[in-house]
């Protein structure tokens, strides 16, 4: 049976993890491999890299990540932050990533997802959808770009059927009302985009624990949780969420 | 035979990690587009992401289809992973219909699926039918990772080695003689995938297999 994804995201800057990981075993909690080794031991079934690297100068430090992770680390991950054209998606394959994931771009370039769709497969092409509520409204989202700053005046399930219908292979679908609150992720969202689309949903923002992602995967229909600081300060570890998780009927891989 | 590896390079995008797995069970890869290197090779993998269409008309592109089915013919041992398992039957559905490299009779179809996402991405068991020294020391029913929009139907079923259950129940390993193929990626699929490859490599280090052929 397929299984839920688990997936721990790490926001990286010029090549190394940063905002507070504090893993005390770690010799170094900034060095993105060793982290991807250590989640892979854990059980994650896939990892997200975000690049937030500020300056473009600064791009060579995230291709020698991507390329070091490929290396060494047997699990599938994609990388998002940056993407802007179809050569700076295979430039991130090459090196080793399995997915990018496209946000912004997507809305500044209309052709960019179909012609990396047309060219690398829908299948490493992941469109991430950053969603806020529009105020006064209990069912309407819009989308925003820039990192959560700019709002676009399209409305989210609108968008999300768009960029399937252009060739996204996945959506990365973040709630910017849930993120950082640690009090659940928007399963409401995650329902009317999963209505609208047939392609795999993860779910982003909101995490605070196990009964969360559950509640993502199974009234969200989510096919993956998307989770940061719950595993990074080790509230929770992923094996202690997978237990949860199978407890629960969700299905899971046991590693 | 000696320890090295041909990985067929067809422009297919992440050769990487195939190429790091091979490498952690001690063998030589090598990566290369040149017809001529597959006359010499001890093992060859063909991996893949993408389209039926793209892929053959890039191993046409290159003069690799022929090399590939002499290779294949002569009982070296070969590797194929998920597209590079695709092409070795008759026909793909896929892009309006593309002619595949016909080592095994048989169509891929696409998933249509009411209530199932396409494509299959993530994490699903595989069952094995028989044994095989590629799955040897891999529990029955471990998982691997997945993501393909299309799965094979192979005429012979005697071929079919593991099979996985997505709305319906499909190939996802196939295993005649010399040839191995995935429809899942074992490079992608952590430790377990790492002792796939590793026994690919012992595989095709066992005498026998170069009886006929050196």
């Amino acid at each position: 049976m397929l299984t839920k994804r688990i997936i721990p995201c790490f926001d990286v800057d010029r090549g190394r993890v940063v905002k507070g990981v504090s893993f005390v075993d770690l010799r170094d909690a900034g060095d993105p491999v060793e982290l991807a080794k250590l989640y892979n031991q854990e059980g994650a079934d896939e990892l997200v890299f975000l690049d937030i690297t500020a300056s473009s100068d600064d791009r060579k430090t995230v291709y020698d990540m991507v390329a070091a992770t490929a290396d060494q680390v047997f699990i599938p991950f994609t990388v998002g932050g940056g993407i802007r054209s179809t050569e700076d998606v295979k430039i991130m394959l090459e090196l080793g990533a399995d997915k990018v994931s496209i946000n912004t771009a997507a809305i500044e370039n209309p052709t960019l997802i179909r012609d990396a769709a047309y060219r690398f497969g829908s299948q490493c092409i992941v469109v991430a959808i950053d969603a806020q509520k529009v105020a006064g409204t209990s069912s309407d989202w819009q989308v925003y770009t820039h990192g959560g700053r700019e709002p676009t005046g399209i409305g989210v399930v609108d968008w999300a059927t768009e960029v399937v219908t252009q060739g996204a292979g996945e959506l990365l679908v973040t709630s910017m009302d849930a993120d950082g609150r640690q009090d659940g992720y928007d399963t409401e969202l995650l329902q009317a985009i999963n209505k609208a689309v047939n392609v795999p949903v993860i779910a982003s923002g909101g995490a605070g624990g196990p009964a969360h992602m559950k509640d993502a995967l199974v009234d969200g229909k989510a096919d993956a949780v998307l989770a940061a600081s719950i595993f990074h300060f080790g509230t929770y570890s992923i094996r202690q969420v997978k237990a949860y998780l199978a407890d629960a009927g969700v299905p899971i891989r046991h590693s | 035979m000696g320890s090295s590896v041909l990985i067929v390079d067809y422009d297919a995008g992440n050769l990487r990690s195939v190429t790091r797995a091979v490498a952690r069970s001690g063998a030589t890869a090598r990566v290369t587009d040149k017809p001529d290197d597959l006359k010499g090779a001890d093992a060859v993998i063909l991996p893949g992401v993408g389209s039926a269409a793209d892929t053959m008309s890039k191993l046409v592109a290159r003069s690799l289809d022929e090399p590939l089915r002499e290779y294949i013919f002569s009982g070296r041992p070969f590797l194929g992973v998920c597209m590079g398992m695709q092409a070795l039957f008759d026909f793909s559905e896929e892009g309006g219909g593309q002619k595949c490299l016909g080592i095994f009779p048989g169509t891929v179809h696409h998933f249509s699926l009411e209530n199932f996402k396409v494509p299959h991405m993530g994490w699903n068991t595989v069952e094995w039918l028989h044994d095989h020294p590629v799955i040897e020391g891999i529990p029955n029913n471990s998982y691997f990772y997945f993501v393909h929009s299309f799965f094979a139907e192979p005429t012979e079923k005697g071929v079919v080695l593991g099979q996985t259950k997505y709305g319906v129940t499909f190939p996802s390993i196939i295993a005649q003689d010399n040839v191995f193929a995935t429809q899942f990626h074992p490079e992608k699929s952590s430790d377990l995938g790492l002792s796939l490859y590793a026994n690919f490599v012992s595989w095709a280090k066992s005498p026998g297999f170069f009886s006929g052929s050196k």
